[in-house]
């Protein structure tokens, strides 16, 4: 439902977006990560025509956003929850939405009562709210035209755990309708329980596209400790098993995460009478060891790692 | 993959829409905090100044048509910054973002706060006709006021071109600098610094009265009808101050980007 196509930006002789392609699918909710200053709000608004891309195209629903009649019956868009006019209540601001949409009012009265913010809370100037609350009137204001396709700027910025789990449920629930979301964030976890397929963009580039799964499959490597690092080392060195990764643990120890299955290591262990305290695959950390390897694992716009071949991770 | 079928799209016809849009942004221009006290202090201050002017001068002075007048005075000052607002609190309050995903047709969006600024000024010169009668009848039971009763359509005419002109200024100035405070203060002083200069520099003299709006305006809506001469004055000013700033941001508009 959203296509996006060697997308580029260029400021210049700075190019924040450099030809930028993935699509999102009826029924699936895309997260777009990467860190802060990568390029994905640009992306995102180069996406609803309102920063006009320097090469390359975007379509929601088969057309350029701004050639879609009334688009925000079609697609909803929340790129900055604190773009709202402070000196406007709640409630007025999602009515102007409904006006402009020609949806019955009593629309964005349902809606202020699906993201929680009914009763006193819409009566207050937005100026009144929390960023959290900006968030939540921000998704009110995407979902007031009942769109197929729902485009998200870090939408669970400053909301709390609560929140956070709130909106998950609301996109999943959007998305198991048959509706397409895309989902920004600069935090993984934020996105990890929702998402069926990333794609994660650094330096403007996209360094991973994919299904979340697949992402996340097992590398064939395995995380071990031994009651022995020294001895386990020689051990596993002797037994030729690559050790990728040299961990410090806690206790002052040492464990290892090796490119072997965990027979192999285990074998190589008894072979020299190492004790093993844990033998298990390697990556638990989900996606955050991805991100982290993908984006260099610094805040700011980052060269994607020439260590990391893209097809690996596909 | 789900494709938008345009030829089935909803066929609302543009003119519809632009109405819609166009009630949309006039009541953008009245649902905020600012822009309800600037309305409302608009108001206070037409009341106001018919009232004093009541109150000090004497009866033969006070006709319907001198209150209207007056009545538009502080009108014609203030409600231009309402203009200025309607375009740039979209930048400063960063509402663009919003206003132009749902339209993307920022022409359509221009236009709309245009229209809706010509309906405030009309709305505006209403009152004031109504506080030029009002003020002549109270007035009358009074016995301050002892002037005509009628209010000439032309000089209504008149006021309401300067209106619209004069609030359209307001948007323009808004709609090329794109920022509250450098609008509102260059619609202010550089009106001023012209007219100054003008009086001051003799060869700006005459092209003075060709560019300066608080001259070129004023036989508008004097006592007697205004000469050839003094419409194509007003016209060059309203062109100068109004149609080339509206023009160049338009064209902004058009090409900048909306973050």
């Amino acid at each position: 439902m959203i296509e996006v196509e060697r997308l580029t930006k260029r400021y210049g002789p700075t190019t924040v977006v450099e030809d930028v392609s993935f699509g999102c699918r009826p029924g699936t909710v895309t997260g777009f990560l990467g860190p802060n200053g990568a390029g994905k709000s640009t992306t995102m608004r180069m996406l609803c025509g309102l920063t006009p891309a320097t090469s390359g195209t975007a379509t929601v629903l088969g057309v350029p956003f701004a050639s879609i009649p009334n688009p925000g019956r079609h697609v909803g868009v929340l790129l900055d929850a604190s773009a709202q006019h402070a000196g406007r209540t709640g409630r007025e601001t999602l009515a102007l939405t409904a006006r402009v949409l020609g949806v019955p009012a009593k629309r964005a009265d349902e809606m202020l009562e699906t993201v929680g913010l009914a009763g006193k809370a819409a009566g207050r100037r937005v100026g009144n709210y929390s960023l959290g609350m900006r968030q939540r009137l921000g998704i009110a204001q995407a979902l007031v035209g009942d769109p197929s396709v729902l485009v998200l700027d870090e939408p669970a910025n400053g909301l709390d755990p609560e929140g956070i789990y709130w909106m998950r449920t609301l996109l999943r629930d959007f998305a198991d309708r048959g509706g397409a979301v895309l989902l920004s964030s600069h935090l993984l976890h934020e996105v990890e329980a929702v998402a069926d397929t990333l794609v994660v963009i650094a330096g403007g580039r996209v360094v991973a596209n994919g299904a979340k799964s697949d992402l996340l499959a097992p590398s064939g490597r395995t995380f071990v400790r031994a009651l022995d690092p020294a001895a386990l080392y020689t051990a596993l060195v002797a037994a030729g098993l690559p050790v990728l990764r040299r961990e410090p643990t806690g206790d002052g120890g040492e464990a290892f995460v090796v490119e072997a299955p965990a027979e192999a290591i285990g074998r190589a262990a008894a072979a020299s009478r190492a004790v093993l305290l844990e033998l298990r695959q390697a990556g638990g950390g989900g996606l955050e060891e991805l991100f982290l390897t993908l984006t260099g694992g610094q805040a700011g716009p980052a060269t994607p790692s020439p260590s990391v071949p893209q097809e690996a991770l596909r | 993959m789900t494709v938008l079928d345009l030829t089935q799209a909803p066929a609302r016809p543009p003119l519809t829409r632009l109405a819609l849009v166009e009630l949309v942004e006039l009541r953008k221009m009245t649902d905020t905090r600012a822009g309800r006290w600037l309305l409302a202090i608009i108001a206070l201050v037409a009341i106001a100044t018919v009232v004093v002017f009541m109150a000090v001068r004497p009866a033969d002075e006070q006709s319907a048509g001198q209150l209207f007048g007056l009545s538009q005075i502080g009108v014609g000052l203030l409600l231009p910054v309402v203009g200025i607002l309607a375009v740039t609190g979209e930048w400063s309050q960063r509402t663009a973002l919003t206003t132009f995903a749902l339209v993307p047709q920022r022409l359509r969006i221009l236009t709309a706060k245009v229209l809706a600024a010509v309906v405030l000024a009309t709305g505006f010169v209403l009152l004031g006709l109504v506080l030029g009668v009002l003020g002549r009848g109270v007035g009358g039971v009074l016995g301050v006021s002892s002037g005509e009763w009628d209010l000439p359509v032309r000089a209504i005419g008149s006021m309401l071109l300067v209106e619209v002109a004069t609030v359209l200024i307001g948007v323009a100035f808004g709609t090329l600098l794109m920022n509250t405070p450098v609008a509102i203060v260059l619609y202010f002083v550089l009106p001023t610094v012209w007219t100054t200069v003008g009086s001051m520099v003799k060869a700006l003299r005459d092209a003075s009265v060709w560019l300066d709006t608080n001259r070129a305006f004023e036989p508008l809506t004097g006592e007697s009808a205004a000469t050839g001469t003094e419409w194509a004055r007003a016209g060059t000013a309203i062109a100068l101050w109004m149609v080339v700033p509206l023009a160049i941001g338009a064209y902004r508009l058009m090409k900048r980007e909306v973050k």
